[in-house]
């Protein structure tokens, strides 16, 4: 199932051309969100960012086929725009990554991005790659013993697919027709490593196939491809008929991190392409083809991110660390000595 | 590769010696056989040769310390090292080994060069080792084994020192700096005009020797005075063909170490030494004769003098006498002595009671030979006549010899020197 | 009062917990029909059904890691693994994930979920069936260590680590599965995680221990006393956290200490009982602390004569209390 930006509009009921803006709306805060973390780092005040820039469809459109009042997120540390579409505040965000107290997700013990959401069941554990998706079948499994109503969805990209955890997880899943939706979001690069070199196939959806259940490739910037890719998966999951693997193919318009150089293993000629494939465009220019969106609208939209960024930086750069004090939190260390 | 230089095993029955002067200094390349350090032992000083090729790179025994045979006390760097030897790390690396920070050099959380600008001064949340109360207590009254075992080394009694550690712990200084203070107590105070001489090497051996002596060996004395006039006689008659003759001067000792020498064969016991609760009666008769060289006395050996004529011990007293007064006496000049024979007439003496020369059994003192008048048999009668007399003094360990066997000795010395006259002939 | 092995307490503690709780499920390979390679869920499938005994693949790190996303879901899983040879695979869960779970999301999320690992030599494993694991997860904070050697104590531990909302290893030496037999009382009772116990009193010297050597301790304090030494036996039981005051207390008292382990002891249980001792019974010890473990050798050689030296013995243990006790 491939759709791209220039085929004739196909809205589905769910998603209304008014959904459509907001959710590009939350793709442009993102945008200017991410840009500024970026900033702060090369000023010495954020050690360490994932950049999501390019993922941004696709991460809006899945969240948005899901219920973030019942399912589960199991992301790892690209997922800025998800947590964004969750409803994360720009200072949330920025608490994490300026390793402030108030930091929601692990009060600044983790990298940005990792611990636990306080609204949403919405978890990162680790930056160990693809630990999370055996977890992930067992979330699914405890719903599924129970029979609870809940789908679990677990991001990972090219590099996790590799992961003896990612081949033990989608096994277990099928095994058991767990409510598991794997979400792959392909940039070919896994840090350095191209896709050639990661894997001996040329789409990462085939291999679900020998697992037993679908697996489905779609445009990452075509956000109602996405939409549609993920709302199938998510009625296949709650009826009972078991996981679905979607590889969602994006650009990674940064380099894998704020501490990478991608000028050192990519071409001028392959990072020159990307901005073709830059989701905010695409979608902008998608939505004012449709008529949903005009240019004074999508100029406001920017304005407000931009502003709204700008607050939130504010708010969060004159906040404290924790102290010496919480260190031993949720612990049951002695903090004078030996336990 | 690096070298250790030990130490060579040198004499019977010398185990340590004290370091004297380094001929060499780290740096230096040095010479299979080259002198590397003088030594001293309770013999003789000496010079160790360098065991190898090499470079002195470290001198691990400092000028007058005392170390064991086999000690190790110098390092070298052998001349031989092919491409494939291994790097010795006996040595702790050079600054540029270690290396040094480079300033501003950053990594940050995966790789990348991110400069922490977040950091401000650490605030002071500094943990305190946890203590548990029952071992601050025990603290206080316990002592640490290192702090047992020195008090029972040095015969300290913990009880009467205050500790200086936390909650008056006695500490291992403390015990330490009792036993320095313990020692202070024992050096007698200087007043203003009193001098105060650090002893030589030579000087603190002869004097570790004497305790030895004297602590070790219960001495007893006994003195006889010898008719020499016979003998005073024979030399005078025969000095000068004798010196022509034979190429060395003729003294008194030479004959006195040949009568010391058949005594000896008649006294066996007195060529004997006490080795652990028995008594070793010593196969080869080998005289040492005390002379004062320049750092002080040493005691050349005889070797065999039974065997000797007195052309023969004049000869070799002549040689280790001569290396004794210059300062090069060889290690071989001073060994397997078993009896000892000083001179102490020589400086007008007439009367000595000699330290025996552990670990041998007898000294044997001759005295200054003094004109004096004698009553000697002259016509069935007591007659008073002027006669050169000499007292000879021997000092005797008595675990091993009697009264009874020390005067039948000096009996022996006495007719022997007596029996000398100017008609003597001698082999 | 019954008796019953130790593989008997495994059994019916699991039993119990989970006809207790519900949310008490099994994940292991070979766990369902076959009843487990042990038969420590033996008649289990018939009675919880398949859905709550589940037969998992070949695949230690996920039945871990399914087990731990479980755990964060509402369940309280019990994986084992099925010889602790195997779990290396999944140490990235265990170590890496499970034990950062509570301080990572700063209380938010709890992994309350056990995992059992038969471990340990003397039945002739070879390298690959009879090694201990105890060390890396005794190390790591956020983890809990049980390593109980009686009926009775596993009855107790295991039902707290069932119990307990935290990730908790439970180490279950093969050879005291059908070996150690002892009383075991019916009713409900569970011991506290991170509690030594003084297994048998003495006044000269204290052993350290715990597993299997247990039993070869207790066996040489026998021996010991006929030869009039009265030596006191501390049985570990937690490994983490380690029960530091009761060791203190012992050896304190007794002021020699004997540490016995299985495990090679490079970087071991027994470096750590060692520290402590050093720490805080220092001016009470009237001898050096000293340790007793196999050889620097893979754990363990497959035949007789070798697998037999690898391991202490009765005799082995008695000769070293003797030595310390001469000194």
């Amino acid at each position: 199932m491939k759709a791209t930006a220039d085929e004739p509009e196909q809205t589905t009921e769910q998603l209304s051309g008014e959904r459509l803006v907001e959710l590009y709306r939350i793709m442009v805060l993102s945008r200017y969100l991410d840009q500024r973390v970026w900033l702060l780092n090369r000023q010495g005040k954020a050690a360490i960012a994932a950049s999501a820039q390019g993922h941004e469809a696709a991460q809006v459109a899945c969240v948005e086929a899901t219920d973030p009042s019942k399912d589960h997120y199991l992301i790892y540390y690209r997922q800025f725009t998800a947590m964004i579409a969750l409803n994360t505040e720009p200072e949330e965000m920025l608490r994490g990554f300026l390793a402030k107290a108030d930091d929601p997700m692990s009060a600044a013990r983790q990298f940005p991005l990792h611990g636990a959401h306080p609204r949403v069941d919405l978890f990162n554990f680790s930056n160990v790659i693809a630990t999370q998706l055996p977890q992930a079948a067992g979330v699914a499994l405890a719903d599924k013993l129970r029979g609870f109503d809940a789908v679990t969805v677990v991001y990972f990209g090219d590099g996790a697919s590799s992961q003896g955890d990612t081949h033990e997880a989608m096994n277990f899943a099928a095994i058991h027709k767990l409510p598991v939706i794997f979400f792959c979001e392909n940039n070919r690069y896994a840090i350095s490593v191209p896709l050639d070199k990661q894997m001996g196939i040329e789409s990462i959806a085939t291999r679900a196939s020998g697992y037993g259940f679908p697996g489905v490739q779609v445009d990452g910037t075509d956000i109602v491809a996405v939409y549609e890719a993920t709302s199938a998966a998510v009625k296949r999951a709650r009826s009972g008929q078991g996981p679905t693997l979607i590889e969602a193919s994006v650009e990674r318009l940064l380099p894998h991190t704020t501490d990478d150089d991608h000028t050192r293993y990519r071409s001028a000629e392959d990072i020159a392409q990307m901005p073709e494939r830059d989701p905010i465009r695409t979608v902008s220019a998608m939505l004012r083809r449709r008529d949903l969106l005009t240019e004074s609208q999508d100029a406001a939209i920017h304005a407000a991110a931009k502003e709204r960024v700008n607050v939130a930086t504010d708010i969060v750069d004159a906040e404290p660390y924790p102290g010496v004090e919480t260190m031993f939190d949720h612990t049951d260390v002695d903090p004078r000595g030996r336990n | 590769m690096a070298f250790e230089v030990q130490l060579p095993h040198v004499g019977e029955s010398v185990t340590e010696a004290v370091i004297g002067k380094w001929l060499k200094s780290p740096g230096d390349v040095i010479e299979k056989y080259d002198p590397l350090v003088e030594v001293i032992t309770d013999k003789v000083v000496m010079d160790v040769p360098s065991p190898t090729t090499g470079i002195l790179t470290k001198i691990l025994a400092s000028e007058g310390e005392t170390v064991l045979m086999g000690g190790v006390i110098a390092e070298m760097e052998l001349m031989e090292s092919g491409p494939d030897s291994e790097v010795s790390d006996t040595h702790t690396p050079t600054g540029s080994r270690i290396g040094t920070l480079v300033e501003g050099a950053n990594v940050g959380p995966t790789g990348g060069e991110f400069l922490d600008t977040s950091l401000k001064p650490p605030e002071t949340a500094s943990q305190d080792v946890a203590e548990t109360v029952s071992n601050g207590e025990k603290r206080q009254k316990g002592f640490s084994p290192v702090v047992s075992k020195l008090a029972n080394q040095h015969g300290v009694d913990l009880n009467t020192l205050t500790g200086t550690g936390l909650g008056g712990r006695v500490t291992k200084k403390d015990v330490l700096t009792a036993v320095e203070y313990s020692r202070r107590d024992e050096y007698p105070k200087l007043s203003g005009e009193d001098r105060l001489v650090e002893p030589t090497a030579i000087r603190k051996m002869i004097s570790n020797h004497m305790v030895k002596s004297m602590s070790e060996i219960p001495h007893a004395w006994s003195a006889v005075e010898v008719d020499v006039t016979g003998m005073v006689e024979w030399r005078t008659l025969n000095r000068l063909s004798f010196e022509q003759q034979y190429g060395v001067g003729l003294t008194y000792l030479p004959i006195t170490v040949y009568v010391v020498a058949a005594a000896l064969m008649s006294n066996e016991i007195l060529n004997s030494t006490w080795l652990d609760e028995k008594i070793v009666i010593k196969g080869a008769i080998n005289i040492g004769v005390a002379v004062a060289a320049s750092e002080g006395l040493i005691v050349p050996v005889i070797h065999r003098a039974n065997e000797l004529s007195i052309v023969d011990i004049a000869r070799t007293l002549d040689g280790v006498i001569s290396r004794a007064r210059e300062g090069s006496t060889t290690l071989d000049d001073v060994q397997g002595g078993t009896f000892t024979l000083n001179n102490t007439g020589a400086l007008g003496s007439i009367w000595g009671g000699a330290i025996v020369n552990h670990p041998q059994a007898a000294i044997l003192t001759t005295e200054a030979i003094v004109k004096r008048p004698v009553v000697m048999q002259g016509n069935g009668e007591d007659v008073v006549t002027v006669r050169s007399m000499m007292n000879i003094c021997l000092s005797f360990d008595h675990r091993i010899i009697d009264g009874a066997e020390a005067s039948k000795f000096l009996q022996g010395v006495k007719l022997g020197l007596e029996a000398i006259d100017g008609a003597s002939e001698f082999q | 009062m019954p008796e019953q092995t130790v593989i008997e307490s495994v059994r019916d503690t699991m039993r119990a917990e989970m006809r207790r709780d519900d949310s008490v499920i099994l994940l292991g390979e070979d766990i369902g029909a076959r009843g487990g390679v042990f038969l420590a869920s033996d008649g289990f499938v018939e009675e919880f059904g398949a859905n709550r005994v589940i037969d998992t693949p070949l695949a230690e790190s996920s039945i871990c890691g399914v087990a731990l996303g479980a755990a964060v879901n509402g369940m309280r899983p019990l994986a084992e693994i099925q010889f602790a040879d195997f779990v290396w695979p999944a140490i990235n869960q265990i170590v890496g994930e499970a034990s950062k779970v509570r301080y990572g999301t700063f209380g938010v999320k709890k992994a309350p979920m056990t995992i059992r690992v038969p471990y340990g030599g003397g039945v002739r494993g070879g390298l690959y069936h009879s090694q201990s694991v105890e060390v890396l997860f005794a190390h790591t904070p956020g983890l809990s260590v049980v390593a109980p050697a009686t009926p009775y104590d596993m009855k107790g531990l295991l039902a707290s680590a069932i119990r307990s909302d935290d990730p908790v290893i439970v180490l279950e030496h093969k050879r005291t599965y059908r070996l150690v037999k002892g009383e075991v009382p019916s009713d409900e009772y569970t011991i506290p995680i991170g509690k030594a116990e003084i297994k048998r009193s003495g006044t000269e010297m204290t052993v350290v221990t715990y597993g299997l050597m247990l039993h070869y301790a207790l066996q040489a304090a026998e021996l010991a006393e006929n030869s009039g030494i009265d030596v006191e036996v501390l049985d570990l039981r937690t490994l983490r956290p380690i029960d530091a005051d009761s060791i203190a207390e012992s050896v304190s008292r007794t002021g020699k200490v004997l540490i016995v382990q299985e495990d090679t002891p490079a970087v071991s249980i027994s470096s750590e009982v060692a520290a402590i001792i050093g720490e805080r019974c220092f001016f009470d010890l009237d001898g050096p602390i000293t340790r007793l473990a196999p050889p620097e050798i893979p754990p363990m050689p497959f035949s007789p004569i070798q697998e037999a030296a690898f391991m202490p013995s009765s005799q082995t243990i008695f000769e070293a209390i003797t030595k310390l006790a001469e000194l």
